[in-house]
């Protein structure tokens, strides 16, 4: 079984390195987007610092969002995710491997590049170190939410809008919590306990969305 | 048959349900318009004008008996999915789609008046406060299960797929109601408490009781008459669909 896990996520790296530009799609709309916020609110520092949480974790969602199309779609349509189906392993723990094997393509990156952002936004360095533990608590949960919606829109005609409205409400959370944490590291309350419920979504959704999407993919797989 | 128990499985086919859905709905619709009737009488000329809030107040025999529709249907829309995904009766699922615009109209109402309330006793439309905000949220959650459920042309995995989205959104609410709920206290929010209607007086109560009777009576009505529209859809090649005498030629 973890032989399947294992063999999974190697074999999702290595077609996503074959195709370097989706990666590198995913990173550059995350800068674009956060880069954009300055130019439309203005360059007052003292404002951009206030607004940098929401701006980094809104910026993630939807980045984490346009990334969930490729989730399963090529798999879909070269028949390999039909051989997921049939194999022996539990769907669950495939489903698992590929959705961490997508969270290290889209996600991880983001994490890393959240520090330069964040000096752009004059951050302070306690304030960088908490956003990037938020991203890499949050990010996950993020992608193994968005499976759900991602298998259940599977082939469907106009399916990354329909992702964005299935999904983003189920986000808020994540988002509440992933900004929130910020915020109180800033306003000097201490993040812990945002921390704290940012870890128990992500357990939560480590433990319940593969099961979810492996049903919503035998449901549009079949 | 033994004949000894009522058979509830008699009617999970929609062949014999149909025609107890005509029957439901016709009551249900009645037991609505008279409710409200007096439901509305009791709201606009018994209940007293409020001493803190005016008139103004009369829009809770609206709003609340909307918003507790909303957030119920959403828990039926659930529980008929459920049954739906596990024991795969074709019924369940077609109720589940039934329900969805009456509770996505529901929560638009309330939304709706709690602004025109919001405007005079708060002085603004909208505030960001938690039970407004997780109403919103219910709203999308609506949309998207309506939006999922129009995407896909074969009905069986529309229903399939929305039953799992709808169980997947019921696990979320609380998460989501709660979240909100501690993200307005850490902001402050706008300091407004709905609150303010706990001393409300009898005949105020018993108003809003009789009017969520009948926005429940609406919507058994609606949703049924609505699952027979579905099931004449769906059902439009099977043999006694073409025998009932509103459909023959």
């Amino acid at each position: 079984m973890f032989d399947a896990f294992r063999v999974i996520i190697a074999r999702d790296l290595l077609l996503a390195m074959r195709r370097r530009s989706d990666v590198l799609t995913t990173l550059f709309f995350f800068v674009i987007v956060v880069s954009l916020f300055p130019l439309g609110i203005g360059p007052e520092l003292d404002t951009l610092r206030l607004i940098a949480p929401g701006v980094f974790w809104v910026a993630a969602l939807l980045a984490s969002m346009l990334a969930l199309e490729k989730l399963f779609f090529v798999d879909y349509q070269d028949g390999a995710l039909e051989q997921m189906l049939l194999a022996p392993q539990p769907l669950s723990i495939l489903v698992l491997g590929k959705v961490f094997a997508h969270w290290l393509v889209t996600g991880v990156p983001l994490v890393l590049l959240s520090p330069l952002l964040g000096l752009q936004y004059d951050l302070s360095g306690d304030t960088i170190l908490t956003m990037m533990i938020t991203l890499l608590l949050g990010t996950p949960a993020l992608s193994l939410i968005g499976a759900i919606g991602a298998a259940l829109t599977l082939g469907l005609r106009g399916g990354g809008v329909l992702v964005s409205l299935l999904v983003l409400p189920l986000y808020i959370p994540v988002l509440i919590f992933g900004a929130g944490a910020v915020e109180a590291e800033v306003s000097g309350l201490g993040g812990a306990g945002h921390l704290s419920m940012l870890g128990a979504i992500l357990l939560l959704s480590i433990l319940a969305a593969p099961l979810a999407t492996a049903a919503a993919l035998r449901i549009s797989a079949e | 048959m033994s004949g000894r128990i009522f058979n509830i499985y008699r009617f999970s086919s929609p062949a014999t349900f149909y025609p107890l859905a005509g029957k439901i709905a016709r009551i249900a619709a009645w037991i609505a318009l008279l409710l409200l009737a007096v439901g509305l009488y009791m709201s606009f000329f018994v209940a007293p004008t409020d001493y803190k809030q005016g008139e103004g107040y009369r829009i809770i025999f609206i709003h609340v008996p909307a918003a507790w529709m909303s957030m119920f249907i959403y828990l039926v829309m659930a529980f008929w999915a459920g049954i739906g995904l596990v024991f795969n009766t074709r019924l369940s699922s077609m109720m589940a789609q039934a329900l969805a615009p009456t509770g996505a109209i529901m929560t638009f109402i309330a939304l709706w008046t709690g602004a025109f309330w919001g405007k005079p006793m708060w002085g603004a439309w909208w505030v960001w406060d938690a039970r407004l905000t997780s109403e919103l949220i219910l709203f999308f959650l609506y949309i998207g299960f309506i939006a999922l459920q129009g995407a896909i042309d074969d009905n069986r995995r529309a229903d399939r797929a929305g039953a799992v989205l709808l169980l997947v959104g019921v696990v979320n609410i609380p998460i989501i109601y709660f979240s909100v709920k501690w993200w307005n206290t850490l902001h402050q929010g706008a300091s407004v408490s709905i609150k303010n209607g706990s001393s409300m007086s009898t005949i105020m109560l018993q108003a809003m009781l009789v009017m969520t009777f009948a926005f429940w009576a609406y919507s058994i009505a609606v949703s049924l008459y609505r699952v027979r529209s579905i099931i004449l859809e769906r059902e439009k090649d099977a043999r006694w669909v073409s025998e009932l005498p509103e459909v023959g030629r």
